[in-house]
C-alpha cells in the first residue's frame, strides 16, 4: 500500500483508490512519487465525482482506471501513462498531453485535448467546443461529434471525428490534418476541404486501429480538411480573413 | 496692388495635431495597407515615476548611514502556497522574454547578469531553452495562450510558473513573431512551419475567466506537486479587479505591467492606446491587495518603464515587492548602442529609437535569429554589462530607501512620497508636494 495514500488498498496487484476518503493530491503525489521499475502498474480510482486535475502530470507507463465522471484537466500534461475515464470528463481532458493514452468513455467538455503534443486522446461520445483547440501533435478520435472551432489554430497531429462537426472547424489552421465522417457545419478562416489521397487513407487508417476501431468504420466515408496556408504571411489582402 | 514679395510671411506652422510623426504614418499607411508593427512598449509620455519624489528624512525622521548602516534588498517570492518560494537578493527581476524574439546569445547574457546578480530571469513565448535554463540559477517558466513549447519536463525543472494573461504593451492581444525570426530552431520548439508569421493566441485555449483560472492553477501545482510558485502576470488595464481576481484564483505572485513594458512584436495602435501606465496601475494593484488582507502575503511585481533605481524605490514604496525589467535589460546587453549607429541609420531609424524589433536585423544581435548579427553579442560581456547595470539599480535603490530611514527597501512606504503634479498625485494616492492635498482621496481607489 503506498502510504502517502490515507485510503487505499493493494488486492490481486491492483492499486485501489477511493477519492470519497482520500484527496486528488494524496492520489497524485503517489503517482508522481512511483519509481520507474514499480509494480504498482493498475491503480483503480473511485468516486471521482467530477474532482479536478485527477492523473495530471503523470510520466510513467501505469494503467490509471477511474469509475466515474472528471472534473477539468485530468490526464493533464500526460505522459506515457494508459488513464481511462468510465464516464464523463470535464474541461480540458488530457490538455497539453505529451504521450501514452487517455479513452474517455463518455462525453468530453470544452477544450478537449487542447494544446496535446502527442499520445492518443479517445472519447467515444460527443466533445464540446474547441476540442483539440492549438494541438500540437496530438492525435484524437472522437467518435460522436465535435463542437464549435475544433482543432482551432491546430498545429500538428490529427482530428478524427466519427459524428459531425460544429461550425469554424478548424479555424486558422495550420498543419494538424482533419478528418470528419459526418457534416461539418462551417469550416473556419484558412481552412479548406482537401482531397483524401491513399496516404491520407493509410494515416486516417492508423488513427482508427490506434483507437480500436478499424473496420468498424468506412474509410471512405471521411473527409479531410486541412490548411490552404494562405494566413501564413501577413498581406493587405487577407485583411478580410483575420 | 500688394507687393507680395515684399509682404512678412507668417512662420510655416505645424499641426499640433497633425505632426510630423501622424503624418508619415498616415502616408506609410496609405501606402501598404496595413498597420504598422514594433517592439517596445509606449512611447508617447504618460505620468511616470519621474513625478514623484521621495521627501527623504529631516527632523522628524532620521536617515541611514550610506556606507555603514545595512539597508537589506532580498526578497522573496511564492510564500502563499509554494512548497520552494523564490529567494532573490534584490527586488529586480528579468521580465519574460522569448528565445525567438531574443537570440540564444541575449538569452544567455540575460541568465549570466541576472545570476550573477541574485535574481531570475523569465522565458517567454516559445518555451524554455536549456541554454537559458543552464546559464539562470532561478528561472521562470511562462505559461502562455499559445503553449508554445509547453511540456511538463521543463515545468518540473522551473524555479516558477507565470500565469500570462497579457501584457502591458497589449492588454487583450496575442504574442507575434514574424517569418524572418521563425528559423528552423525557433520554428521547431513551437512546432511551427519555418518562416511563416506567427500571431499567438490573445486567449488560454483551456479556461476563461477567474473560476476556471482558479482550475488550471490547481492543476499546475498537482502537476509540480505544490512546490512552485505560480505568478499571474496582467497587463494593467483594471489593475484593483484584475489583482484581487488573481488572489481569488490562488496566484502566490501578481505581475503587474504597465504599457510601457515592452513587447517583442506588436501593432503600434494597440501598443500606444490600450492599457493604463505603470503609475497608475501600482497603488490599485496594492489596495486590491490590502483590501484582501493578502499585501505582502502574495508578493507583487511591477513592470513597464523602471530604468533606474529611484524607478525601483518609487515601485516598492508604492507597495511592490519586486520590479521586472525588460527594456533596460536589453539596453543594458546593447541593444541600440550608439555603437551602431550607422547601421541603425541604414535601417531607416536612429541609435535609441530603433524598435523594429520584429524584422530581426537588429545590429547589436540581440533581438535576431541572423547567425551573423547574433554573433556579434558576447553573452559574456553582455551578462557583466546587465550584472553591473542590476547592481547600480540596487545601490540607488538601497540609496533613497537609506535617506529616507529605511533598513529594508521594503520599508519604504507611500508616506515618503510627493508627487509633482496633480495627475501623479491623484493616480500614485500620495500628496501634491507642498501640499497634504491627495486627489481623489475618498474614491473608490
Amino acid at each position: 500500500m503506498n502510504l502517502s495514500l490515507r485510503s487505499s488498498s493493494v488486492l490481486d496487484g491492483t492499486t485501489h483508490v477511493d477519492l470519497a476518503t482520500s484527496t486528488v493530491r494524496e492520489l497524485n503525489g503517489a503517482l508522481h512519487a512511483l519509481k520507474p521499475d514499480t509494480n504498482e502498474t493498475l491503480w483503480k480510482i473511485a468516486n471521482p465525482r467530477g474532482l479536478h486535475a485527477i492523473a495530471a502530470g503523470l510520466d510513467l507507463p501505469v494503467s490509471v482506471e477511474i469509475d466515474g465522471p472528471v472534473g477539468y484537466y485530468c490526464g493533464g500534461m500526460n505522459k506515457q501513462a494508459r488513464i481511462i475515464i468510465e464516464g464523463t470528463a470535464g474541461v480540458g481532458v488530457a490538455e497539453n498531453m505529451m504521450s501514452g493514452l487517455v479513452h474517455v468513455k463518455g462525453d468530453a467538455s470544452q477544450a478537449a485535448g487542447a494544446t496535446g503534443n502527442g499520445g492518443l486522446l479517445i472519447i467515444d461520445g460527443n466533445a464540446s467546443a474547441r476540442c483539440g483547440i492549438s494541438m500540437k501533435g496530438i492525435d484524437i478520435v472522437v467518435k460522436g461529434s465535435v463542437g464549435h472551432l475544433s482543432a482551432f489554430m491546430g498545429q500538428a497531429g490529427t482530428l478524427t471525428v466519427l459524428g459531425d462537426a460544429g461550425e469554424a472547424l478548424g479555424d486558422s489552421l495550420y498543419e494538424a490534418k482533419l478528418f470528419v465522417r459526418g457534416t461539418v457545419a462551417g469550416l473556419g478562416a484558412d481552412c479548406v476541404e482537401k482531397e483524401m489521397r491513399d496516404e491520407h487513407k493509410a494515416l486516417l487508417a492508423s488513427k482508427l486501429e490506434a483507437a480500436g476501431i478499424l473496420g468498424e468504420v468506412d474509410i471512405s466515408e471521411f473527409r479531410r480538411y486541412g490548411s490552404s496556408r494562405t494566413l501564413y504571411h501577413f498581406h493587405v489582402d487577407n485583411v478580410s480573413s483575420y | 496692388m500688394n507687393d507680395i514679395t515684399n509682404t512678412p510671411r507668417t512662420t510655416p506652422r505645424a499641426s499640433a495635431t497633425f505632426d510630423e510623426y501622424t503624418l508619415s504614418e498616415i502616408r506609410r499607411a496609405a501606402a501598404t495597407g496595413i498597420y504598422d508593427i514594433r517592439g517596445a512598449g509606449a512611447k508617447r509620455k504618460v505620468p511616470h515615476f519621474d513625478d514623484l519624489l521621495f521627501l527623504g528624512a529631516s527632523i522628524s525622521r532620521y536617515p541611514l548611514e550610506g556606507y555603514r548602516e545595512k539597508c537589506s534588498t532580498e526578497v522573496l517570492l511564492g510564500t502563499r502556497f509554494a512548497k520552494k518560494p523564490i529567494a532573490l537578493k534584490i527586488p529586480i527581476t528579468i521580465a519574460g522574454m522569448s528565445f525567438g524574439s531574443l537570440s540564444a546569445n541575449a538569452k544567455e547574457a540575460l541568465g549570466r547578469g541576472a545570476s550573477a546578480m541574485g535574481t531570475s530571469t523569465t522565458t517567454g513565448d516559445g518555451g524554455m531553452t536549456n541554454e537559458e535554463r543552464g546559464h539562470s540559477t532561478q528561472l521562470v517558466y511562462q505559461y502562455l495562450p499559445s503553449r508554445y513549447g509547453m511540456n511538463p519536463d521543463d515545468l518540473k525543472r522551473c524555479d516558477a510558473i507565470e500565469v500570462v494573461v497579457g501584457q502591458g504593451a497589449k492588454p487583450g492581444g496575442g504574442g507575434m513573431l514574424l517569418g524572418q525570426k521563425i528559423t528552423e530552431r525557433v520554428a521547431k520548439m513551437r512546432t511551427l512551419p519555418v518562416g511563416i508569421d506567427q500571431r499567438s493566441a490573445c486567449r488560454h485555449p483551456d479556461w476563461t475567466g477567474p473560476d476556471d483560472l482558479e482550475i488550471k492553477i490547481e492543476e499546475l501545482r498537482e502537476i509540480t506537486d505544490w512546490e512552485k510558485p505560480i505568478y499571474v502576470k496582467v497587463g494593467a488595464a483594471r489593475p484593483y479587479y484584475d489583482t484581487a481576481l488573481a488572489v481569488k484564483s490562488g496566484a502566490d505572485v501578481v505581475v503587474v505591467d504597465g504599457m510601457q513594458g515592452g513587447t517583442a512584436a506588436t501593432q503600434e495602435v494597440f501598443i500606444e492606446n490600450v492599457g493604463i501606465p505603470t503609475l497608475a496601475a501600482v497603488r490599485q494593484a496594492v489596495k486590491a491587495l490590502q483590501d484582501l488582507g493578502m499585501h505582502r502575503k502574495v508578493q507583487l511585481i511591477v513592470s513597464g518603464g523602471i530604468r533606474n533605481g529611484a524607478d525601483v524605490a518609487k515601485a516598492l514604496a508604492l507597495g511592490a515587492d519586486a520590479v521586472a525589467i525588460g527594456t533596460a535589460a536589453l539596453v543594458a546587453l546593447g541593444d541600440n548602442d550608439p555603437h551602431y549607429a550607422a547601421e541603425y541609420e541604414a535601417l531607416g531609424t536612429k541609435a535609441g529609437a530603433y524598435d523594429d524589433w520584429h524584422e530581426g536585423r537588429d545590429p547589436a544581435g540581440i533581438t535576431t535569429q541572423d547567425p551573423a548579427l547574433m554573433a556579434r553579442l558576447d553573452p559574456v560581456a553582455a551578462g557583466r554589462r546587465l550584472a553591473n547595470y542590476l547592481a547600480v539599480l540596487t545601490l540607488e535603490c538601497q540609496t533613497i530607501a537609506r535617506a529616507c530611514g529605511k533598513s529594508h527597501v521594503h520599508n519604504l512606504e507611500p508616506e515618503d512620497l510627493v508627487a509633482l503634479t496633480i495627475e501623479a498625485a491623484a493616480m500614485a494616492n500620495v500628496p501634491l508636494a507642498g501640499t497634504d492635498w491627495i486627489p481623489g482621496r475618498g474614491g473608490n481607489f
